[in-house]
């Protein structure tokens, strides 16, 4: 058996939010789907309304707090993540993309991500596709085909979630097949992580040493090398 | 030990009052700082470069050439000089001249500047930073040790029987110390020719500058300059004193609130926290600094950013009077307990002619990227 982590990156902005609502359903569809495979994983939350602030003085001061270093280190540390945003003006809102911003570039490179995110209406739902698909390509991380969206609509119709847990049946249908689809084909990815060669060089840039440590010995660099 | 100032030369409006120096007010408040720090026994003074508003030294040998004139002890120094941008031939000769004109008393500190335009307005791009900072220096250090260069690079026009003039003060280059707030590759370039490293770290947390300078330090070692502990290390400050630290925070505020670079970010009790700022009495100044040494290990210079923010004049007179009547006198007392006899001062031209002539050798070997693996 083998463990796994999980990071879980919501930019929900309420309390409750109906993001990290999504983000915690797709969690344990995914920690379901792995443990079907024989193996356990552990999940890291990054509620980033927590770090809101440390993100604004990070854009300013080229630097991070120590929380927000914590959650930068989770995420780039993670086999996996879930990423997780309310619809604003037809894109992920400002906190989800300056969280992005100030990854290290590399940070998600390889890396299987799984996408979600939240509106009032099923009218925003192919922001997921023209806005949040193309960031991850730009971080050229591993986007599972399946993104789910949750309009307020899909938590209705009287069948509900309990606490964050699929509830089996009775969950609405629409909205818990999605998320058990695309929690299959992130546990898929997080499963065959260590066998295919694109994840093996993802896992390199992960697991890259302190820059500090190893350095582009003089010569080379004189070589322009 | 070294005591120093240095200087952004920012034009900013003092955000107490709503007013902004006119630039010939804010050059002659550098050069009188920099007078102002001799006179209260500090050690340094060093200006940046810039060539976009709102600053104003675009011409840092100018304006240390008369300081030097009108000073006798003070070291001059940049912070930084344009490795990238400017021309390393006119690096070499400008600062060639300068150094004869002051009589010794001139250094350099070398950084690749981080404004993206100011890359194409010189002819050059920001995406050959470090490639740039490699080459440029590569050839200013053959310019200073070699009479008659023949070179030819990726940057530059060819070079055929050229010679640098004037030849370097009694044959000696300037000392370099190389800046760099987080690219390990400058770090070991500084290692590579055994010049000493600077970190600003002054709006960093000291966590990241301890792993520069270590790293720096560790290849100082590998290219057999000397023991790690024998590198050449400075680190940048930030403070803001009166004698108590109460009025220290209520006046300084307001500068912080808006100042360039970090204002309108963090609070001024969070980036005291996490940054070498520190507002408040001498006391707390000295404990602070006296502390870096155990975050970097014993080094050689500290320079302080005293005049940016829109602060006034009469103000950052009082900064140099705190600094030079109590804080520095204190520091030097501290940061000489149990310092090891082998950890050298930061070197001097002085310094570097009584090494030189005690080697008895008055020719300079070889230049140290010509030997294989670098000095042995």
């Amino acid at each position: 058996m083998t463990t796994r982590t999980l990071a879980l990156v919501s930019a929900g902005l309420s309390q409750p939010s109906s993001t990290r609502l999504l983000a915690d359903r797709l969690a344990a569809a995914t920690v379901a789907a792995v443990n079907r495979g024989g193996d356990d994983v552990v999940v890291e939350i990054v509620e980033l309304r927590e770090l809101a602030h440390d993100l604004t003085n990070h854009l300013l001061t080229g630097f991070a707090s120590p929380p927000l270093q914590a959650a930068k280190d989770t995420v780039a540390g993670a086999d996996a993540v879930i990423a997780a945003s309310p619809i604003f003006s037809g894109s992920y809102n400002g906190l989800f993309k300056s969280f992005f911003d100030v990854l290290e570039p590399e940070a998600l490179a390889g890396t299987p991500v799984l996408l979600g995110a939240t509106a009032g209406t099923a009218r925003h739902s192919l922001a997921l596709e023209h806005a949040l698909r193309p960031l991850f390509a730009y971080l050229r991380a591993l986007v599972v085909p399946t993104a789910v969206f949750a309009a307020s609509e899909d938590w209705g119709a009287g069948r509900q979630v309990d606490g964050g847990q699929v509830d089996g049946g009775q969950v609405d249908g629409g909205l818990a097949d999605r998320i058990d689809r695309a929690a299959g084909e992130l546990a898929g990815l997080l499963g065959t992580a260590t066998s295919t060669p694109a994840l093996v060089d993802a896992a390199d840039v992960d697991d890259e040493a302190d820059p500090f440590g190893d350095v582009i010995p003089f010569e080379r660099l004189l070589r322009g090398d | 030990m070294q005591f120093g100032v240095f200087s952004v030369g920012d034009l900013t409006p003092d955000p107490t009052t709503g007013r902004t120096p006119s630039e010939a007010e804010r050059i002659q408040a550098m050069t009188t700082i920099a007078l102002k720090a001799e006179e209260v026994g500090l050690d340094v003074f060093a200006t940046g470069e810039h060539h976009n508003p709102p600053f104003v030294p675009s011409s840092p040998t100018t304006m240390l050439g008369w300081i030097a004139a009108r000073t006798s002890r003070l070291v001059l120094s940049t912070a930084t000089t344009l490795i990238t941008t400017n021309d390393p031939v006119k690096i070499a000769e400008d600062y060639a001249m300068l150094q004869h004109l002051a009589g010794g008393r001139v250094d350099l500190m070398m950084g690749r500047g981080n404004t993206g335009p100011v890359y194409p307005w010189f002819g050059q791009d920001i995406r050959q930073g470090i490639p740039l900072a490699v080459e440029n220096y590569a050839l200013l250090h053959r310019l200073w040790r070699e009479d008659v260069v023949n070179w030819e690079g990726r940057f530059r026009t060819p070079l055929q029987g050229f010679t640098a003039t004037p030849r370097p003060l009694d044959g000696i280059p300037p000392f370099v110390w190389h800046g760099s707030i987080r690219s390990p590759e400058i770090a070991e370039q500084a290692a590579y020719y055994g010049d000493g490293f600077f970190h600003n770290n002054i709006f960093w947390p000291m966590e990241h500058t301890q792993r520069m300078v270590g790293l720096y330090r560790r290849r100082f070692e590998h290219y057999g300059h000397g023991s790690a502990d024998q590198a050449i290390v400075g680190l940048g400050g930030q403070v803001f004193v009166r004698p108590n630290s109460q009025d220290a925070v209520r006046e300084f505020r307001p500068y912080f609130d808006v100042a360039p670079v970090y204002g309108h970010g963090p609070s001024l009790e969070e980036f005291t926290a996490d940054t070498p700022l520190t507002v408040g009495s001498p006391q707390q100044v000295i404990e602070r600094y006296a502390g870096m040494r155990e975050v970097v290990g014993d080094y050689q210079r500290q320079l302080f950013l005293v005049d940016h923010a829109g602060l006034p004049l009469p103000t950052v007179l009082d900064q140099l009077e705190y600094l030079g009547g109590e804080i520095v006198p204190a520091l030097r007392r501290e940061l000489a307990v149990d310092r090891p006899a082998h950890v050298p001062d930061a070197p001097t031209h002085a310094s570097l002619r009584a090494e030189r002539d005690a080697a008895g050798d008055d020719v300079l070997a070889p230049a140290r990227n010509e030997i294989d693996g670098g000095v042995r």
